[in-house]
């Protein structure tokens, strides 16, 4: 059988190149993620209507898709990943008060907080260390993600919760394996620009967050 | 409330064409798979359901 063995080598440049994009993408995730929770704290205490989730988590959507990738690789891109991942984190704190009012809701909140930290920590970590190219996941996990929305868009009429549920489960895997797949591109130099980079793995942590959330509440009982 | 609807339905419609050239680049574009590599995710997202399930229990309790 023919089979050709490819290796690209790295240059040092290249190396510290996609080390400084590591760095820069774990500083402003951590800077955004605390921006969340802040403006999610305004939310929940000017106690926004559970609607400001869904207006939100549009003006956000449409910021992603037309904004950012405009002004990535200036620095109005840092104000637009800001005023996105704020307006996230207000949306997600009307929904957290829902959450709250539940009886096992403040323990539920906290589980979903942590199992999203250790999730996201851990599988980073991990492809931070296994130094393997996860890129050939991009097809599985596109694909996936193509299904997860056309589901999604029938559970809007069809309000299944088990479907709400095997939605969730779902939204989990492919979001931990979005995680494998963005931190091997930023790690391995393909992924440059760190304004997208924080992007992907923000999103990916603020889904892994909701969808915890709602299977923990669906077997807490408490749903 | 029905408007709600609709607009989570557009906004997904929207996800979904903004997911398609990226489906489409990496479905044709991803590089293959190496000996090792699928185990390695299988791992990975093991480790994830069997922190779920752990995550699952202790609400439970």
């Amino acid at each position: 059988m023919n089979q050709t063995n490819v290796s690209i080598a790295r240059s040092p440049e290249q190396i510290l190149s996609a080390n400084k994009v590591l760095k820069n993408t774990y500083l402003l995730l951590s800077a955004t993620l605390g921006f969340s929770a802040l403006t999610a704290m305004i939310s929940m205490g000017m106690n926004m209507p559970p609607m400001t989730y869904m207006i939100a988590l549009i003006a956000s959507m449409v910021l992603g898709i037309f904004v950012l990738p405009k002004t990535a690789n200036s620095g109005t891109g840092i104000g637009v990943i800001f005023l996105i991942t704020g307006l996230m984190g207000f949306g997600l704190g009307s929904v957290l008060s829902m959450y709250l009012a539940l009886p096992k809701g403040p323990e539920i909140i906290a589980t979903a907080f942590g199992g999203t930290g250790i999730i996201f920590l851990g599988l980073s970590g991990y492809a931070l260390t296994s130094k393997r190219d996860f890129s050939f996941m991009g097809g599985f996990l596109f694909a996936g993600m193509m299904v997860l929305v056309i589901a999604m868009l029938a559970n809007i009429f069809f309000e299944m919760p088990a479907l709400s549920l095997a939605i969730s489960a779902g939204v989990i895997l492919v979001m931990s394996g979005f995680i494998l797949f963005d931190t091997s591109r930023i790690a391995r130099g393909e992924e440059t620009n760190y304004i997208m980079a924080t992007y992907g793995l923000y999103l990916s942590i603020f889904n892994i967050f909701i969808s915890l959330l709602n299977l923990l509440t669906a077997f807490s009982g408490d749903d | 409330m029905d408007w709600m609807k609709i607009l989570a339905a557009v906004a997904g419609v929207m996800m979904l064409f903004y997911l398609w050239p990226a489906y489409k680049h990496w479905s044709q574009n991803s590089p293959e798979a190496k000996p090792g590599d699928w185990q390695a995710v299988i791992f990975a997202l093991g480790a994830v359901i069997l922190l779920i399930l752990l995550l699952i229990s202790v609400v439970q309790s």
